[in-house]
């Protein structure tokens, strides 16, 4: 309740609490540019080495926590491995041998894309299996409905419909 | 036609014991690349003598740990004393890799703590762990004569795993 009285206050005073506010998203914004800047200390120069380490960082995931991008996490192993990026690139490392580098040391789980390979191929290929496995399915149910909608009618049979059709009219009222 | 009715639930059974398992396993411990492989090299300064540099190769033709650790790693507390029992079983050297520390930080630790280790490393900027994969702390690595890397426990050591994986492997190692 004191807090109201005292905002009440001060928006009286024109407005000063928006103007604390905005100075304080500023300084915030600020500060996030200073960290990335720092990160990026290697290949800072250069915006064409830049996107690429962030192309790559996104590319990557981080061991700590799991579901985050090295380029997304703030974990200390991916700031590091974020820096391992930049100084390879900087040494003039292709894209491929910096993906091999994390890979040999962290596995194929660093990638977030895994590669196809014999223990993989059921990953790829069973969303599409089990789609053809669906229309297959689906198409064997549709023909065995078509059988038993229109069963054949034997030559007798027809005789004895048309004769009942023929007669059924006398019965009729 | 029995059988046909009773497909769906024969797959569902199975999905659910692959689900079932997936609840008992940590998706926090990811197989390492490198076992089978040689143990990546390293020189680094010693903690308690700074001017010596300690490298895998120096320990070539005996099985040895590596235990990665640091002073603020809070999980190292609760392996500690298996380690510090491990080192005075006096069966392997036990080398500590102490992992983005400071070293007057490591040295207090070991001090408050006891010091299991035959010889203590720094990794002051965590370069030597992104060589090894390490990615959290505590982890520890069984290497053989030949210098192969051919176990890696994940977070701390538990007296299950040094009875059952670790003991076994590294005399069974050393008889070779």
């Amino acid at each position: 309740m004191s807090q109201r009285i005292s905002l009440e206050a001060r928006r009286a005073e024109g407005h000063p609490v928006r103007w604390t506010a905005l100075l304080l998203a500023l300084t915030l914004a600020a500060a996030s540019t200073l960290t990335h800047a720092a990160d990026a200390r290697p290949t800072e120069r250069d915006p064409v080495a830049a996107a690429r380490a962030v192309k790559l960082s996104e590319k990557l995931r981080c061991l700590v926590c799991q579901n985050q991008s090295i380029a997304d996490s703030n974990a200390e192993l991916a700031q590091d491995l974020r820096r391992q990026i930049h100084e390879q690139i900087a040494a003039g490392k292709t894209d491929d041998e910096i993906v091999a580098y994390m890979v040999a040391r962290y596995g194929d789980f660093v990638l977030y894309e895994p590669p196809f390979k014999a223990t993989t191929a059921l990953l790829w290929a069973g969303p599409a299996l089990l789609v053809l496995g669906g229309f297959v399915g689906l198409a064997r149910i549709l023909s065995a409905r078509r059988a038993a909608v229109a069963p054949a009618l034997s030559p007798d049979d027809r005789r004895r419909a048309e004769q009942l059709l023929a007669g059924g009219e006398r019965h009729k009222p | 036609m029995r059988l046909k009715l009773l497909a769906p639930l024969a797959v569902f059974i199975v999905i659910c014991g692959f689900l079932l398992v997936g609840l008992w396993r940590d998706p926090r411990e990811v197989p390492s690349p490198l076992i089978g492989k040689p143990a990546p090299p390293f020189a680094l300064a010693q903690l308690h003598e700074p001017a010596k540099t300690l490298s895998p190769a120096d320990l070539k033709g005996q099985v040895w740990l590596l235990n990665v650790w640091a002073s603020w790693c809070v999980s190292c507390r609760e392996e500690h004393p298996l380690l510090i029992a491990l080192g005075k079983a006096n069966i392997v050297p036990i080398i500590g890799l102490d992992y983005k520390d400071e070293t007057i930080a490591g040295k207090r630790w070991l001090s408050e703590n006891g010091d299991p280790y035959t010889a203590s490393v720094v990794d002051r900027d965590g370069k030597v762990g992104i060589d090894w994969g390490v990615y959290g702390v505590p982890e520890t690595f069984v290497i053989d004569k030949a210098g192969t890397i051919r176990y890696k426990q994940i977070g701390p050591l538990t007296a299950e795993a040094l009875e059952k994986k670790i003991v076994p492997l590294i005399r069974e190692l050393q008889k070779s």
